[in-house]
Parts: structure tokens; sequence; C-alpha cells
């Protein structure tokens, strides 16, 4: 029995989204195979694709980081305010963002795994401080992204965006981290029990803090992508996408444990991929953006209870809804075979693999 | 293995333990522990729960250190601090809780922490195939390198554990009851991996609670009481009544108390015809007032659905059931309750308790769920209950992941107790707890069945089946395979069971 692993239903939801969008947006004049509408598409994957690779680590090893918004901000305004429309600042803006970035999450990271604190308390708690930060030093958009970085917002090889490349470069680089990686399979191992890592002689606290750090370096380079795009740093850039609970709903509508311990980077990029076609069907249509949460939010819900139901089904049955005989002769208690009875026959049994 | 083991006596221990002593908050549970293990010997060590054999594995093992004390491996003193540490000495150890990942897959999980590399990356092939060539030196060829372990059998993942403590080169493996959830067949299984272990020459420190085991596998037999060891010598040199009597300070035929006096076979209580469900076919049995009923039947062969059917857990799709004389469907565990049908789990900790909540919490969590109006009557009878049942516990405030497990099942059985029921279900009453528990679990169900309930009791330990059951059914592939009366031969039952030689009727 070859059973669909979760990865695999993601990339099915993916292709009947593909359908449902190839006929609806039809139905309005448009091709939703058009260059111009992929684009869109791939588009929307990009930033919320770096928060959700860093997410499904962090989930992974069973943390979770809602911090992001507000990296994703500063990153933004540190980049412009540095690059301040200067072509020969970019590099030293880029890194000097990607560095504040990975201090946030080696703090994140520290607290979680040194003070035994759930990342989501963690999380919420340095979301808050850099979120007061903002306010309090920020009074609306600031800086200047130069042209030459601004390009990289806009341009793209064919109808696939630069911004989105680089997201699936990151992209590439994590899955081999986590697959082929004795830090990866650490990740896995701490998220999926602490005790039995620390008894296989893994330090429990590096997959913790390296999952943090680099998940706040990905939210770095969104809030700097979207610099580019904008053209501006915003301390409000951030929060307005709500990336935090996207993506983790991105993370767990691609099959990763929110528990941790279990998951696949690939399965997330599925659910990302599904959210970006969602809101692009959905745009085209002109749906109330209200109803679109509505949408996205049934979405996760269904999702979820999919994969909760494949858990607990799992045996196989022996018998089938009718009475067989029992194999050889002469068996002690044959029985009255009759099959069957009135009793809640056929409520109850519903439950079969 | 540089070891001559030909002599059959070698000359030096490769462990040595001595004057091994450890307290936990001032009280003492382990006193001038000694102790010499020899190249390929298989040495069970045995007590109650609670003389201090945990503790000392532990100690062994690098978890807790010791309070005073040597320890040599190889005549050079040891100290370890962490398990990693002891392993690189040669030690390794198979806890009981299993140290394994269920996502991952066997090679991951063996492998875990110290993953074959080439350059920065896994060499994934190496290490699957050296995965491949661990299991097939023990003799397993039948667990996939690649396989999820949640995937394997509760066997086979035993089977991992060890691989994965060999594979660190072990010397000596210690395991702590590494039978406990095995059944039968499972455990012939894990005879041979020990077998092939000895002839490595590596060492093995056994425990287990099943004397069985301790006679068919060990050379030498430990004996810790209270902390101390009270017998040290070759297993020949023991049979069933003198080890139980040194490891309980009691005769063996306290081990499984006679009926009550005044208990009879009374009414037809339970009755099952023809029924079956996705697990089970064709099953029909009836269970009287005052009788104990025990089931046997290998692992998988659906001991624990019939129990879990009857209890309205899994219900029955087909056929009837009656409860005094009355149709009887339940379809909720609540259901079955309400008729005051009880159910001790399998797996305590998991099903039956509510680790990090007292102990009276636990004890009235079903009359508070079903019969609210009885939870005050309960909280007032509850110390009578407990001493009853001889519960060592500071206070009834206590969390009950603190206790035993012999006192765990206590209070699982208190549970019970409180709503008055009329059927007891019991699935391995008496898996990892002390004999002093399992005493009291026996003699707890002779006095039930006095008081006239009925009793089925699912057990994998046939003396316990045969030595408490006034009939003993045996299942095989979902369906019952055979009835025996009381006095049957565990060679009876094992035929019932796997279905060898002819079928029995």
């Amino acid at each position: 029995m070859n059973r669909l692993t979760s990865t695999h239903i993601v990339y099915l939801v993916a292709l009947l989204t593909v359908v449902a969008g190839t006929v609806l947006v039809g139905s309005t004049g448009r091709n939703f195979f058009s260059a111009g509408n992929i684009s869109d598409i791939l588009t929307g994957t990009s930033i919320l694709g770096f928060i959700a690779i860093g997410q499904t680590l962090v989930i992974l090893v069973g943390s979770l980081d809602l911090s992001v918004p507000y990296v994703i901000s500063l990153s933004s305004l540190i980049g412009a305010g540095i690059m301040a429309d200067q072509a020969g600042n970019i590099l030293p803006a880029v890194l000097a963002a990607l560095l504040v970035s990975a201090l946030i999450g080696l703090a994140n990271g520290a607290v979680v795994a040194g003070l035994k604190v759930h990342g989501f308390i963690a999380t919420l708690g340095m979301g808050l401080i850099v979120s007061g930060y903002l306010g309090s030093t920020y009074q609306g958009s600031s800086g200047q992204a130069p042209l030459a970085f601004r390009l990289i917002g806009a341009t793209g090889l064919g109808p696939v965006p630069v911004s989105t490349l680089i997201m699936l470069a990151c992209a590439a680089v994590v899955l081999v981290m986590l697959n082929t990686t004795r830090l990866g399979h650490a990740m896995y191992a701490v998220g999926g029990d602490a005790s039995v890592a620390r008894m296989s002689g893994i330090r429990t606290t590096t997959p913790v803090i390296a999952a943090h750090v680099l998940c706040s370096v990905l939210a770095g380079l969104a809030g700097l992508l979207l610099a580019a795009r904008l053209g501006v740093g915003s301390p409000t850039i951030g929060s307005q996408g709500g990336y935090a609970l996207l993506s983790i709903a991105a993370v767990v509508l691609g099959g990763t444990l929110l528990a941790g311990g279990k998951g696949s980077l690939v399965g997330t990029l599925g659910g990302v991929l599904i959210f970006a076609m969602l809101d692009n069907i959905m745009s085209v249509l002109q749906i109330n953006p209200f109803l679109k949460d509505v949408v996205r939010g049934i979405v996760i819900v269904v999702a979820v209870a999919v994969y909760a139901r494949r858990r607990t089904v799992h045996r196989q049955a022996r018998f089938g809804r009718t009475s067989t005989p029992p194999p050889g002769p002469g068996d002690a208690r044959s029985g009255d075979d009759d099959g069957r009875s009135g009793r809640d026959a056929g409520t109850r049994d519903g439950v079969t693999a | 293995m540089d070891i001559d083991v030909s002599t059959g006596r070698p000359s030096a221990p490769i462990l040595r333990v001595a004057g091994l002593s450890k307290s936990f908050f001032g009280v003492p549970v382990l006193q001038d522990a000694a102790l010499e293990l020899f190249p390929g010997e298989v040495h069970g060590l045995v007590g109650e729960n609670g003389a201090g054999k945990s503790t000392l594995m532990k100690i062994l093992a690098g978890v807790y250190e010791r309070d005073a004390g040597t320890i040599e491996i190889d005549g050079r003193p040891v100290s370890f601090t962490h398990p990693v540490q002891a392993r690189r000495a040669g030690l390794s150890t198979v806890f009981q809780e299993f140290n394994l990942l269920p996502e991952r897959s066997v090679a991951q999980n063996i492998f875990l922490g110290r993953e074959p590399r080439r350059g920065l990356l896994v060499n994934r092939r190496e290490m699957n195939d050296a995965t491949a060539e661990l299991l097939a030196e023990l003799g397993i060829t039948d667990i996939r390198p690649t396989a999820t372990l949640a995937s394997l059998s509760v066997a086979q993942q035993q089977i991992v554990e060890i691989a994965k403590a060999v594979s660190y080169d072990a010397r000596i493996i210690s395991m702590d009851e590494p039978t406990a959830a095995l059944a039968g067949a499972e455990v012939e299984l894990l005879y041979g991996i020990i077998d092939r272990l000895k002839e490595r020459g590596t060492s093995i420190l056994y425990v287990s609670h099943r004397l069985r085991e301790i006679f068919d596998l060990c050379d030498t037999v430990t004996v810790l009481k209270d902390g101390r060891v009270v017998a040290s010598a070759p297993a020949r040199e023991f049979d069933d009544a003198s080890l139980v009597r040194a490891m309980v300070g009691r005769p063996i035929s306290a081990y499984f108390p006679d009926p009550s006096p005044g208990t009879a076979a009374g009414i037809p209580l339970l009755e099952l015809s023809g029924c079956g469900n996705h697990q089970l076919d064709g099953v029909g049995l009836t269970l009287r007032a005052g009788e104990i009923v025990g089931v046997a039947g290998l692992q998988g062969s659906g001991r624990t659905e019939l129990v879990e059917a009857v209890f309205g857990a899994a219900p029955f799709t087909r056929g009837s059931m009656t409860l005094g004389g009355r149709a009887y469907n339940p379809g909720s565990p609540r259901d079955a309750i309400r008729h005051r049908v009880a159910l001790i789990t399998e797996d305590r900790k998991a099903q039956g308790l509510s680790l990090n909540q007292s102990i009276i919490d636990n004890a009235l969590s079903v009359v508070r769920s079903v019969h609210p109006g009885r939870t005050g009557a309960a909280r007032r009878d509850a110390p009578n209950v407990f001493s009853s049942l001889e519960v060592v516990a500071r206070d009834l405030d206590q969390e009950v992941q603190y206790l035993s497990g012999g006192n765990q099942q206590k209070v699982v059985l208190a549970k019970w107790l409180a709503i008055d029921p009329q059927v007891v279900l019991l699935d391995e009453p008496t898996r990892g707890i002390d004999v002093g528990a399992k005493v009291a679990v026996y003699t707890l169900m002779r006095r039930l069945a006095q008081e006239g309930k009925a009793i089925l009791m699912v057990s994998s330990e046939l003396p316990e089946v045969l030595g408490m059951s006034d009939r003993v059914l045996v299942m095989r592939d979902g369906r019952l395979a055979g009835e025996l009366p009381a006095g049957a031969t565990e060679e009876q039952v094992l035929q019932l069971a796997t279905g060898a030689r002819g079928v029995h009727s």
C-alpha cells in the first residue's frame, strides 16, 4: 500500500488550484497562464517563501517565530536608510541589515534554547520589543533604495522575477542543509524528541539557535526585497502583510507538524505556492479582500484536518464489513456468522483505512 | 574479541562494580552494591521495582552520578557524567523507554549525531549500508534501513534500539526490561540477538521482571533488594521459588493468591455472540459473575481490540452483546462506563493516567466526568481505597508522574474501583511493575471476583494467565482460536496461539 505523503497531497492540492485557476480566470476572459499572470503569482511566492522557509526550520526544531514581521520592517529600514540612494552603499547596507536580523535571531534562539522559554513567548516578546523600537524611531517610510537595487524587485528572467529566483536559491541551500548535513538531522532530532537527541550525544541548543538565526536572516532578506520593490523602508511593511501567521499556515499546510520533528521544506514551498495562487485568482476575480481571508482560513483548517485524520487512521482492516468464514477446518468457534446485525453497523465503521 | 571464552571461565571481569551507593534527597536507593561482569556473559539483574536496578543501570550509563563506590572497565576506573562518555568506553544502555525518533528512518536513528560524512554532507548510502550490515550481523534481514521507525512493529523498534546500542562498538550492553513490550514469538527473536552478541564476546547486563527469561538467558544472576545485593550466583543455582524468595522475601505460593473463600462462578454477566469489527471476527464468549477469564495470544492477535470493543473504544460492528441479560451496545467508553464496565488499559502512561495531575485527581477522573454527583462520596472513600491497595506516596496531592510503575497502576485501579464496576477488563495489568505490586493486583482481582464481578484479563505473561484464570481464551488473527480450562499448560496455549499442530477444539 503506497500511501500518499503529505507532500504529495500538497502538490495535488496545488494542481487542483491550478485547474480551478484556469477555469475561474478563464471565465473572466483572461489567461491564467499568461506571462504577466505567472509573474504575478511568482512574485507573490517570493516574500512569503523566504519567511516560510525560515519558519519551517524554526517549527521543525519545535519552536515558532512571531517576530518575523518586525524583523522584515527593521531590515527594510536599515537597508534603505544606509543605501540613501547611493549604489555604492548597497553592499554595506545589505550586510548591516542581515547582521542585525541575525542578531535578533541569535537572541531568540538563546532565549528559547538557553532559558527554555517557548518560542511562542520568546519571539512574541522580541516582536514587541522591535515593534516598540520601530514605532518610537520611525514616523513613516524612510531611506531610499538606489535604482540598481530597485531593479532586483522589478526585473526577471522571462516571467520569473529575480526575487523568486533568490528565494528558490535559498530554499535549495536550506534543503541540502536539512537533508544532508548533521545540523539538519540534528534539527529533526531536537524537534522530534529533545531527550532522544541529547542521549544520542547531540548538543540540543545548537540546532535551535541555528534555526532561529536562519529564520531571522531569511526575514531580513525578505525585508530588503520589499525595500527594493517599494524603493523605501517602512516600519509597517512587515506587520501589514500578516507574514507571521501566514508563514506558519503555509508551513502547516505543507505538512510540517506544528509540534516539530516532522515535515519537509518542499511541502512548505507547495503551501506557499497554493496561497500565492489563491491570492492571484481572487484578485483577478476581484473578490472582496475579507472573503479572501475566509478562503485562506478554510484551506488551512481543512488541510490540517486531513493530515490529522490520516495520522489517526493508520491500521489496516483485517476484516471487511461482514463476517468471513474462518480459515481452516474445524475451528473451535465458527460462530453463527449471520454476518451483520442491525446495531450501529454503518455508522461507526466508516473509519476503515 | 581478544578474550578467550573457550574455557568458560575468563579470568578478568570486563566490568567490576564495588561499593556503589546512591541516595536521592537523603533516601538511600543503592547501598554498597557490587557486581562483576565477564566477557561474553549474560548477567541477570533482578529485584522488585525500587530495589535499585534502574538506579544502578543509570549510574553505569552515566545518567546519574554515584555518591560512593568504584566502577572499573577492563580494570581501569571510570567515571561518567553523560551517556555519550559511557558509550565511548564501550558501555551502551538500552533503556526501557525507546530513545528513538518515530518520524525518522532506521538508519537516521542509529547514526543520529554521528552520521558518516563525505566532506560536509551526510553520506546517506554509507549510512544505509552500515545499518543493513549491522542488522544482518544481528541476524535481522526484514528491517529496511530507510524504513520510517513509526512503520515498524514494537518488536522491530526494540531491535533497532539494540542495534543502535551495538553500533557504538559496545563491549557491554545493559538492557532494562527489553521484553516489556514484546509477546512470545518476539521474545524468541530477542533471544537470538542476545545469542549472537554473546558469540561476539559482548557482555550483557539484563534486567527483567520475567523470571522465565532470566533462566533462559542468564549465566549469572544478581538479586537486589532495597538497594543491596542479597544474592549473586550462577543462574543454575536458583529456581523460580528461590529466586522469588530472594527478591521479595516471601514464598512463591503467595505469588498467585488462591481464590478468595466463597468465590463461585455465578450467572452469565457478559455474553458476546458472533461479534466482529474491522479487527475481530466471529467472537463469542460468556463471562460469568465471580469468574476470572484470561485472554492469551500473540501480539497483534486482537486481544487488546477485544477489550476495546467491549469497552466501546473501538466498537463491534457485527454480532450482539448482552450485559446482565440486556442488550449492550456501547458506542463509546462513556457508554460502557455508564454500564459499569471498566477497562484498565495496556499503556498506563498514555491512556491510564494524566501524569502531571495529582493522585486524587486521577483517581476521581472517571467518577467526576461520568457520575459527577458521586464525586464527593468517592473523594471520602479515596484514602481507604489507597490504603487497601497499599499505594506508597507522599500524599494524595502528589503528581502521579513521580510514582513508581506499581503505584501508578494502583492509582489506575483506584480510578476504576470508584465506579463500582460489574465487569472489569484488564489489559496487561502487571506490565512493568514489581513483584510486590503484581501480588497486590492479583489479590485485588481475587477480591473483585469474590464480590461477584466478572473479570477479563489480557496478558502476554503465560504464567500469569495460567496462574490467575478460571478459564483461558486464546486468540489468533482476530478470532478466538479456542478455550482451555484452568490447569492448562503453556504449551497448549502456545499451540492454539500460533496455530501449530492442527487446530484445537
